[in-house]
């Protein structure tokens, strides 16, 4: 078992990012041009970090699935971006930040790296802002704050209920420009299928061009993956159609160590799925718990209308159990009473799996106007999908994973397992710990793509001055392209019975069910052996129609399954190797006596790092041990 | 770098090359935007004409001034001549804007054809039907109208200011109110006269309410009244121009007794 | 909600490459959940097609929350169908009525061949994005951002243009196929605001020359606002033309900002 260095620095946590960023080696502004970066992704850390590559010197080429940069599911972010501003003179600081988003994430982040996180918030904010980024502003032209998801502070800021698209746009628009100039060679298009390791090095990657299926080559001399989660593996989820984890994943099977995979948060406020054959849920921004108020009917056979029902007879069961906090308790907490409630049969909606959020005493209160003004797009978007106005009735919601805290291994650089190879944004198991704070995922995308990987990617290539890139002829890429059009082709020739979103569907349904909100031994031994099943009924019978060169949405869909086939059931090992609960990792077997997540510090507070063998050899667990110098170790209450 | 190899389904969109700059102000005219600006103005200045032929029209019902012994179209129609003599010559000033008028008109049918290709070169049809909800009858059938509109002045000059072809057969210089009402009885010039205003007034509706996007005059605070005034005006010249179409066709303006 | 279905006859647009000649396929679509959104519906189809053994339509999504930008076909000749300000994926088939024939066909334009099926090739809209649609501030550079002051209704109005998803509807709504609409909401955003003065003139110019190499002209018809999941305002394509004539006017060295 190799011990995992996470190359923090020595010293004091506030010296930390300093210090590194002056030890780190600087590669000279004339030969930073020499240097190639493939960025694979282009949300929020993807094109941050490939515009800022760019602006600094070096060569850099650009891929995403999409058709453009700018549809990454970044965009989808609502409520908005935290920084240690202090604008609203409230208390924050970067210390105070760190230390929320450290307790927030359950105690199972590391230290430096939140810290780090906290410190540049603040920078992310004059950029974005330098970037003609729209945020909210208060009548003297002053930026607005919100306070979000459970924080005492208002350190949010925000664009209307549409942050995440902003400020990918702002990124976005960073990144054509450097296109725009021949900085930056952007592949639209382009689905990273392998990453190719040559030495221990990461040398490049093979990519597949989607409108033609060509398998093509990149070399570089670092290659960056912003590809986001893994959310996806749960069928139903807040992501985008197309959100996978083939990209990390394949990097995962070439040496990535893949860390905490059962971390996955469930956001509480989204829409309840209305038929079986739903295939997406819609997120709504958690900011509508500012001022909605969760209640169920006290009864489980209520049969009246919402706004029938008496105060007296209404459960508003998170400001009963959590005065202090109420309705704005943290995301995994919010979402675990939402299914216990449920589960208990109290469950609201023609299919008794949704909560009431209702506005009507935040009308009463602040007026409709001001609801409106804060809302309307959210609550426009509500009664599109549903059919029902939230101003006249209470909102139906209900939890759907929306975020996956674990992702690819990375050390204080963002460095994966893999030299040369490195993870951004949400692709990373990131500083989130065991449950990210919300609007902390924009906050850490933009802080790793502005302004951490400029400074630590130079560290790793300022010695490799002179180095060619590995010629795209050479064995360790004709072998990857060999692999990777084999396996498109292979998924042509099965030639089954069912299609792929069948497969996928089923998966989704054996990872909610056993590896979703609440996890406990027997399901997770279940859910592996059944995952395993399917993955074979999988390779023998899936159906995917169509030719391997024109644009084929089945043979794509059916690659990123069969990955998901993998990840899922390492999501369910690391779910039964970690026996205690944190954050969004629920275990039955470890709550207090109230039903409250129950860590295990002595035994727990580590990273479960996971190196890939083959196939059907379950993976190598290592462990990165959590040191926790400046934040105290306390059990979450919010009581 | 990359092993590309060139595939039949690769798709990139069409792009024309951008042309070599001019020297401002032709640079302006070299673009879209541009033409569309000229296109407004010229419009704009087209519009003025026409609401100012009409009101020199409308004299028709003023008809025989017996202390002038004339009729006062007639009366208008030297006036023109007569504009700021002796600073200019008789007619000179009166042909100086006669050169403006067709300069203007040469500019607004040259960028409208040049557009129109454009865009007909920009778009390709959709195989199933169209369902408009913004753009209506005045908009889509510009190029109509305004094709009507031209044809309709080469008729107009011929029958009223030439005197040649379809004019009516007494055709005489100066004597306008005679020339028109000598026209306008027949039904199928007054038919053609009716169709042609109609077209105009159309072309106008659309023409003012797209110029003020195409310069850019919008504000929020007046943009409401953009509509109404564009269908105020084309309102004005068409109830104007048929009132006097169709007075002379049924008689109620005609020849005053005896002249 | 309501646990009524509907059973309707689709017309697809069905095109093998970009110089395939395409026609229209005819398909039933049965028991589609009036709660079920379009590109559902299309999913449940595209599940038949391939339990019959026929290859599945293509067609863009991604994000089915209308925000991504990615969906967008034309359903029964109207840009995102029939409901005003939603994009394709927030279309719900409770707005259909059982029986219905519905004609879906991709975006058209001479800048938007078509990829496959319903999918068209949108990246002449990054192309004017890439000449001008930015504020060059090199991340580092900026100033703390509260220096900056921006009036409330100035951030507003900015951001009324910023909504834009870049789905293409507008282009594919207007009869000349133009882009105004789109490269008009980039040019307010960015113009609006303090941030955007040093490059305004040059990114108008810029942006505008490039969006006519691929695109038609503007002949003031609306289709595009009408079309426009995000409402995107008409008045933006006049203050970009009123600043593109100034760009051309100005003399930018003495200019002063």
């Amino acid at each position: 078992m190799t011990t995992l260095n996470s190359k923090v620095p020595e010293g004091p946590i506030a010296e930390k990012w300093t210090k590194h960023k002056f030890d780190s080696k600087l590669v000279n502004p004339a030969n930073k041009r020499k240097f190639k970066i493939l960025v694979v992704g282009t949300g929020l850390a993807g094109s941050s970090a490939a515009a800022t590559f760019a602006e600094l010197g070096y060569e850099v080429e650009a891929f995403t699935f999409h058709d453009t940069p700018r549809r990454a599911h970044s965009i989808a972010a609502q409520g908005g971006i935290n920084a240690a501003k202090n604008y609203p003179n409230d208390g924050d600081s970067v210390f105070r930040l760190f230390y929320d988003t450290v307790k927030g994430g359950d105690y199972r982040s590391r230290e430096a790296n939140v810290y780090r996180l906290a410190e540049v918030s603040v920078d992310i904010i004059d950029q974005c802002a330098a970037q003609g980024v729209p945020f909210a502003r208060e009548y003297g032209g002053l930026l607005a704050n919100r306070s979000f998801g459970g924080a005492q502070v208002s350190r949010t800021f925000y664009a209307r209920g549409q942050t995440g698209q902003q400020l990918l746009i702002g990124a976005y628009q960073a990144l054509m420009r450097q296109v725009g100039l021949g900085a930056v060679k952007l592949h639209t298009r382009s689905e990273m299928l392998d990453l190719v390791v040559k030495d221990g090095e990461a040398v490049g990657i093979v990519t597949r061009n989607l409108t033609t299926g060509a398998v093509e080559s990149h070399a570089g001399h670092a290659v960056v993956l912003c590809t986001g989660g893994y959310g996806n593996v749960f069928y139903l989820s807040t992501n985008a159609m197309q959100c996978n984890v083939t990209a990390a994943w394949r990097a995962h099977r070439k040496g990535a160590y893949f860390a905490n995979p059962s971390y996955t948060q469930i956001h509480p406020t989204c829409i309840p799925a209305s038929d079986e054959f739903q295939s997406k849920l819609t997120l709504m921004s958690e900011s509508l718990r500012n001022d909605g108020r969760i209640w169920v009917p006290r009864s489980r056979d209520e049969t009246r209308r919402a706004r029938d029902i008496p105060e007296a007879e209404r459960y508003y069961y998170l400001e009963e159990k959590y005065p202090a906090f109420g309705n704005l308790v943290p995301r995994d907490v919010a979402s675990r009473n939402a299914k216990t409630v449920v589960d208990q049969g109290f469950g609201v909606g023609p299919l008794k799996n949704g909560v009431y959020l209702d506005f009507a005493s935040a009308i009463e209160r602040v007026g409709k106007d001001t609801i409106e003004a804060r809302y309307s797009n959210l609550f426009e978007m509500y009664e599109r999908i549903t059919g029902e106005n939230p101003y006249e009735v209470p909102m139906r919601i209900y939890p759907a994973t929306h975020y996956t805290m674990g992702g690819l291994w990375v050390d204080y650089n963002l460095m994966t397992t893999i030299p040369g190879l490195y993870a951004a944004g949400e692709a990373n198991f990131s500083d989130h710990g065991a449950n990210r704070l919300g609007a902390s995922a924009l906050m850490q995308g933009l802080a790793d793509g502005y302004f951490v990987l400029p400074y630590t990617i130079g560290d790793y290539l300022a010695p490799k001055l002179g180095q060619d890139l590995v010629p795209t002829d050479d064995p360790v890429f004709t072998e990857s392209v060999q692999n990777i059009k084999a396996m498109t082709q292979g998924f042509l020739d099965i030639n089954g019975t069912k299609s792929p979103e069948h497969f996928h569907r089923e998966l989704g349904k054996i990872v909610w069910n056993y590896i979703g909100m609440a996890r406990d031994q027997n399901g997770l031994e279940k859910a592996i052996n059944e995952i395993r099943a399917l993955r074979e009924e999988f390779w023998k019978d899936v159906r995917v129609l169509g030719n391997a060169d024109t644009l084929n949405a089945s043979i794509e869909k059916a690659g990123r399954i069969a990955d998901f086939f993998e990840l899922a059931e390492l999501m369910a090992r690391d779910a039964l190797d970690r026996n205690e609960s944190c954050g969004g990792h629920f275990r039955e077997e470890s709550q207090t006596e109230e039903g409250e997540a129950l860590r295990d510090d002595e035994n727990y507070a580590h990273v479960s790092a996971w190196e890939w063998h083959d196939a059907d050899t379950p993976q190598t667990k290592h462990a990165e041990e959590l040191e926790f110098e400046n934040v105290k170790l306390t059990q979450r209450s919010y009581k | 770098m990359a092993t590309t190899t060139p595939s039949r389904n690769s798709t990139s969109p069409p792009m024309r090359p951008k042309p070599k700059q001019l020297p401002f102000p032709l640079s302006l005219y070299q673009t879209a935007v541009g033409k569309k600006w000229v296109m407004a103005l010229t419009g704009l200045g087209l519009v003025g004409f026409v609401v100012f032929h009409m009101l020199g029209n409308l004299k028709v019902f003023i008809g025989w001034v017996p202390e002038e012994g004339a009729y006062d179209l007639d009366i208008y129609g030297e006036f023109l001549r007569e504009l700021l003599v002796p600073l200019f010559p008789h007619g000179v000033l009166l042909w100086i804007l006669r050169l403006g008028l067709i300069t203007m008109f040469a500019l607004h049918i040259h960028s409208a054809y040049s557009l129109t290709r454009l865009n007909s070169a920009s778009n390709q049809p959709y195989a199933a039907k169209r369902d408009w909800i913004a753009a209506n009858f005045a908009s889509r059938s510009m190029r109509w109208t305004g094709v009507i509109t031209l044809l309709y002045i080469v008729f107009h000059l011929a029958d009223l200011t030439w005197g040649v072809g379809p004019a009516y057969s007494d055709w005489e210089y100066g004597r306008v109110h005679e020339n028109l009402v000598g026209s306008l009885v027949r039904p199928a010039a007054a038919i053609i006269y009716i169709i042609a205003v109609v077209a105009l007034s159309i072309h106008i509706f659309h023409g003012i309410w797209s110029m003020f996007q195409s310069l850019g005059w919008s504000n929020p605070n007046y943009d409401w009244m953009r509509r109404g005034l564009s269908m105020g005006i084309a309102a004005l010249i068409l109830v104007g121009n048929l009132t006097i179409i169709l007075s002379i066709w049924t008689g109620a303006v005609g020849l005053e007794a005896g002249q | 909600m309501s646990e009524e279905t509907l059973n309707l006859k689709l017309r697809i647009w069905r095109q093998d490459g970009p110089s395939s000649k395409g026609g229209f396929a005819e398909y039933p679509a049965n028991n589609i959940p009036t709660d079920a959104s379009f590109l559902e519906m299309l999913d449940v189809v595209n599940e038949q097609l391939i339990e019959q053994g026929e290859v599945p339509v293509e067609f863009p999504h991604d994000c089915r929350e209308g925000i991504c930008g990615t969906c967008g076909v034309m359903i029964n000749g109207r840009a995102h169908g029939q409901e005003k300000a939603t994009a394709t994926c927030q279309l719900h088939m409770r707005k259909f009525t059982d029986g219905d024939t519905i004609e879906i066909e991709p975006w058209r334009a001479a800048a938007f061949p078509v990829v496959k099926d319903l999918v068209v090739d949108r990246s002449a809209l990054d192309r004017v994005i890439e000449v001008g649609g930015f504020i060059s501030a090199p991340t580092g550079s900026a100033p703390d951002a509260n220096e900056m002051l921006i009036p409330k209704d100035v951030a507003e109005s900015s951001m009324d243009a910023a909504a834009c998803i870049g789905c293409g509807a507008c282009v594919a709504a207007c009869p000349n196929s133009a882009g105004q609409l789109f490269t008009s909401a980039k040019i307010w955003h960015l113009n609006a605001m303090p941030q955007g003065q040093a490059e305004r003139y040059k990114r108008t110019e810029e942006m505008v020359e490039t969006m006519e190499q691929y695109f038609g002209s503007c002949t003031n018809h609306g289709e595009c606002s009408e079309a426009c999941p995000k409402e995107i305002s008409l008045d933006f394509i006049a203050y970009m033309n009123r600043d593109y004539v100034k760009s051309k006017v100005k003399n930018r060295r003495l200019a002063g900002q």
